[in-house]
């Protein structure tokens, strides 16, 4: 018998996620509502079984998700039975931090960068799920599966702990942390594959639908709800869109498509050729701009 | 191209079928930035179509900007990732790729070919199933193809191919092609690698990597990609091996399961299998493999799973359960290959974390049998190991685990080792096989025990173990605390350093290396000493934490009391009985406690005499007061 690419990867997300229970604390497991993060829970209810995962899922929220986001993931949470926390950066619900009047780059940073350490710091994790892969971007290439994070929530590229064999050193002092990253070896195409295989839940933004939009700096933006301001004499076009990756709605491009199953989304997603992360409107800054953003704590 | 499917477009169902079956081959790519490596990566990430529009206009304003290849392409830059090794133009950690055709997808460890980066190389082999060493046709096999060959060897990995890169720039010449073969061949035989594969090709233009090259028609083998596809993954191989299972998590979600949970190193299970678990040797039957999509009839090498047995034994996080028929090792000393990476040196005697599966437990090396040199693979002795050596070494550990020789399988055969204070991963082992000793020597039982010994001489024996700066006091102080104990009548034994490196000890030196040894051996005596029902004190500067940590580990918890003899070092400068600062200082004494080597104070000493405020006889009567009150001096 041998094993397709799939099952080995499975195997392998299973393996880091079992070993992180049994070493840490206190692990979460970050809940991004997206099909990474549905990848990643569907993965942690086959590393446990018949047992819960026993760590709760983490939603840093930026209260500019799609409501079908929310919907999805209360579902989610509700038929899995597990415990979810959500958390929303009080400071930025004060100043009312939003994409439109504050732009990207500020409410990236204050509502997901500052809302996931506060997070973190308010309930004590000492180790976090998170479902970034090595394939979205190249520093992320270089990152370990085990990353460790100073008190102060920092990467340091130039001090990783060499991950050989099958065996992780997830030894830390008191206020150190670690993010770990048990999808890092899957690229985009073997999760829609491990989607369409094992049939995991996703959130229906990503099949095409007929969806209001307007166009925008050359993304079609979604009017999801009331408080996306219209420009002058802008009027919402009904298209038939989807969306290849999900956050803030007002920052996420949709593109317009028919994909509305499986295989003609990863048929699309083939023919196409247009990186996933074209569609967030925070990465068009510059080639080194993860880099940075990771070495200040964004996930 | 062939592997790029018209199935896409036509029957997307069809294609996804096929490719659900697709296998994993890891591989790495070792050779020097010149070598051309990150150039053939990025060229068969370019060639199997898995790169997106945005990612290749991106390599194309990158090629104009840092690009290196004129006007043309610039397919290292697909590789070269971290902004500070983009302004180098060099790739400084390892890196992995992902791509895939119609029967495999890759996943590529890229490592660099500098010297000094030995750790890394080590570290992306340690996963991989087949090596491609990139040789420079201009250059032919060097120094670092050698090194680089021993270390993939070293690291169990058995298919390699040698890419003679750049056969453009030799006119695709046939006899260097051949001359490079026959050099690298009889260099092979001598390390043992026996499959190895030569392909000329060049990744700049192309030839031989996808397609074969019109420009080399003498050549009739197969491609890079027709090698990388057919290569064996190893799957087979460890599915041949006898069945182990580290046990990495209990799964307890009711008092009526109590699954197993770890991922199969080797072998095949069944339900019905008879298993033993070690270390114990308790043994049961395999009852059930549990997944959540139902039970499973079978499971191999590589997956993870859940075993239920059919009998309640006792097993934990760390055991491994192995086939009845021929279950893993089961020993506490072992001869190892040790591969250094830290800044921080290897210091024998000191104990160090070993994690093997899903265990950790304390070790020490008790001998460096040799170092080798990797570009030579000459042996050369060695009292220490420093970042990117490799050698030969015993290890002690403090409890026995279940093993296999890392030449049979990785997983039960390979460790890491982590330093206890910094909570680095300090060095990478494979277990070659168990010492002997481990097996044969046993602890002797004996009738006459500590206690009785103790009671013998009416006292509770314990360690008084002073540290301190050289000229802190500790000898002055010690002295008088074993004349006031011995004049009220107590067994009492002093070790003092300067003596003790008259005899014992007078074969070492100063360097941390021999510091270690000399405190585990006073460590050791100490504890014999307490067995022997003395009252034993130490006073040697005793420098570093770990070693004083190791020495309370000897013995029992109320035995051992640290004693800090604290003077700041200007007060022990100013003292200089011996005149050993003033050497220190003109550069006559190297390796000096306070002046070039350092002392690690104490966090948090049983007690603290600081020799400012008190004088030596003070000092020496609250010791013993202090010794009386801990009830160190029996009744």
């Amino acid at each position: 018998m041998s094993l397709t690419h799939l099952q080995r990867l499975e195997a392998e997300s299973i393996h880091i996620m079992r070993e992180v229970v049994a070493e840490a604390e206190n692990p979460v497991m970050l809940y991004s509502i997206g099909k990474d993060s549905a990848v990643m829970l569907h993965l942690a209810m086959k590393a446990f079984h018949p047992a819960r995962p026993p760590f709760p899922l983490l939603h840093v929220d930026t209260r500019w998700k799609f409501r079908d986001m929310y919907a999805f993931r209360d579902e989610m949470v509700s038929k899995l039975g597990l415990d979810l926390i959500v958390h929303i950066n009080p400071e930025g619900i004060a100043k009312d931090i939003n994409p439109f009047t504050h732009g990207s780059a500020i409410h990236t940073d204050i509502m997901k960068t500052e809302g996931l350490k506060q997070a973190l710091d308010k309930y004590g994790f000492d180790a976090a799920f998170g479902g970034a892969r090595r394939d979205e971007e190249k520093s992320r290439a270089k990152e370990r599966i085990f990353s460790f994070r100073t008190a102060q929530h920092r990467w340091d590229p130039k001090s990783q702990r060499p991950e050989l064999w099958k065996l992780y050193n997830a030894r830390k002092h008191k206020g150190e942390s670690m993010r770990v990253f048990p999808l890092s070896n899957w690229t985009e195409l073997d999760i829609w594959q491990y989607i369409y295989l094992e049939k995991v839940p996703i959130v229906p933004l990503y099949f095409a639908a007929v969806r209001p939009v307007v166009a925008r700096d050359g993304a079609l933006i979604m009017v999801d709800d009331e408080r996306m301001p219209l420009h002058p004499g802008e009027v919402p076009m009904m298209k038939k869109v989807r969306f290849r990756t999900l956050g803030c709605y007002p920052l996420t491009g949709a593109v317009e498509s028919e994909a509305d199953t499986l295989p003609a989304i990863i048929q699309e997603m083939l023919l196409t050729k247009t990186s996933e992360r074209q569609g967030r409107v925070i990465d068009h800054d510059s080639a080194a701009s993860m880099e940075k953003k990771k070495q200040e704590g964004y996930f | 191209m062939a592997h790029i499917s018209d199935l896409i477009a036509t029957d997307i169902e069809q294609y996804l079928q096929a490719h659900e079956k697709k296998s994993l081959l890891r591989f790495i790519t070792c050779g020097s930035v010149d070598d051309g490596k990150s150039t053939l990566i990025g060229r068969l990430l370019y060639e199997s179509k898995m790169l997106f529009e945005d990612q290749l206009a991106a390599m194309e304003a990158d090629s104009k900007k840092y690009g290196t290849q004129g006007e043309n392409l610039d397919f290292a830059l697909l590789v070269d990732g971290l902004a500070a090794e983009r302004e180098q133009g060099i790739t400084i950690d390892v890196a992995y790729c992902f791509f895939s055709t119609d029967k495999r997808k890759f996943i590529v460890a890229d490592t660099p070919g500098h010297e000094q980066y030995t750790r890394n190389m080590v570290t992306g082999a340690s996963t991989d199933a087949a090596a491609v060493l990139m040789v420079d046709a201009r250059r032919g096999v060097l120094t670092q193809t050698r090194r680089h060959s021993y270390l993939v060897s070293l690291l169990g990995i058995r298919h390699i191919v040698v890419a003679i890169n750049k056969m453009d720039l030799v006119d695709y010449a046939e006899p260097v092609f051949r001359r490079i073969c026959d050099d690298y061949r009889s260099f092979a035989a001598q390390i043992g690698l026996d499959d190895v594969t030569f392909i000329p090709m060049s990744a700049y233009k192309g030839d031989n990597i996808i397609e074969p090259s019109a420009s080399m028609p003498w050549y009739h083998g197969t491609t890079l990609m027709g090698y990388l596809e057919t290569v064996e993954v190893d799957d087979q191989r460890l599915q041949k091996q006898p069945f182990r299972l580290p046990v990495q998590w209990v799964n307890r979600p009711n008092l009526d399961f109590r699954g197993f949970a770890g991922t199969i190193a080797g072998g095949v299970v069944k339900p019905g299998d008879r298993v033993r678990v070690q270390p114990s040797g308790k043994e049961s039957t395999v009852a059930r493999i549990v997944t959540r999509d139902g039970d499973l009839e079978q499971a191999v090498a590589g997956q993870s799973i859940t075993l239920t047995l059919a009998d309640e034994i006792d097993i934990s996080r760390g055991d491994v359960i192995s086939t009845a028929d021929a279950p893993a090792g089961s020993a506490d000393q072992f001869e190892t290959t040790l591969v250094w990476m830290h800044d921080e040196p290897l210091l024998p005697g000191r104990p160090y974390l070993l994690k093997i599966g899903a265990k950790t437990v304390t070790a020490t090396v008790t001998h460096i049998k040799y170092q080798v040199n990797v570009n030579t693979l000459e042996h050369v002795a060695a009292r220490t190991l420093e970042l990117n050596a490799i050698g030969v070494c015993n290890l002690s550990l403090d409890r026995p685990i279940a093993f296999d020789p890392y030449a049979d399988n990785r997983d039960t055969g390979g460790f890491i080792l982590i330093d206890r204070l910094s909570n680095n991963t300090v060095g990478a082992g494979l277990i070659h096989f168990a010492l002997r000793r481990s097996q044969n020597i046993h602890m002797q039982h004996v009738d006459v025990d500590k206690a009785a010994r103790a009671s013998l001489k009416h006292q509770k024996p314990c360690v008084l173990w002073f540290t301190g700066l050289s000229g802190a006091g500790k000898s002055t102080i010690a002295n008088l605390v074993e004349k006031k104990l011995h004049a009220h009548g107590y067994h009492t034994y002093l070790l003092d350093g300067d003596n003790v490196r008259h005899g014992l000890n007078k074969d070492l030196g100063f360097t941390e290396a021999d510091r270690v040894e000399n405190i585990r051996r006073v460590a050791e005596v100490a504890k014999l000493m307490v067995d022997a029902g003395l009252i034993v004190i130490t006073a040697f500067i005793s420098p570093f934490r770990a070693e004083r940590q190791m020495a309370r580990s000897l013995v029992a918890v109320d035995e051992f009391i640290e004693v800090f003899i604290d003077t700041p070092l200007d007060v022990a400068e100013g003292r200089d009985a011996k005149g050993l600062y003033k050497k220190a200082r003109r550069g006559e004494l190297k390796n000096f406690t306070g002046i070039d080597s350092p002392y690690e104070a104490p966090e948090a000493p049983d007690v603290r005499i600081n020799t400012v405020t008190m004088s030596a006889d003070e000092a020496a009567t609250y010791l013993v007061l202090e010794l009386q009150r801990r009830g160190g001096l029996g009744d």
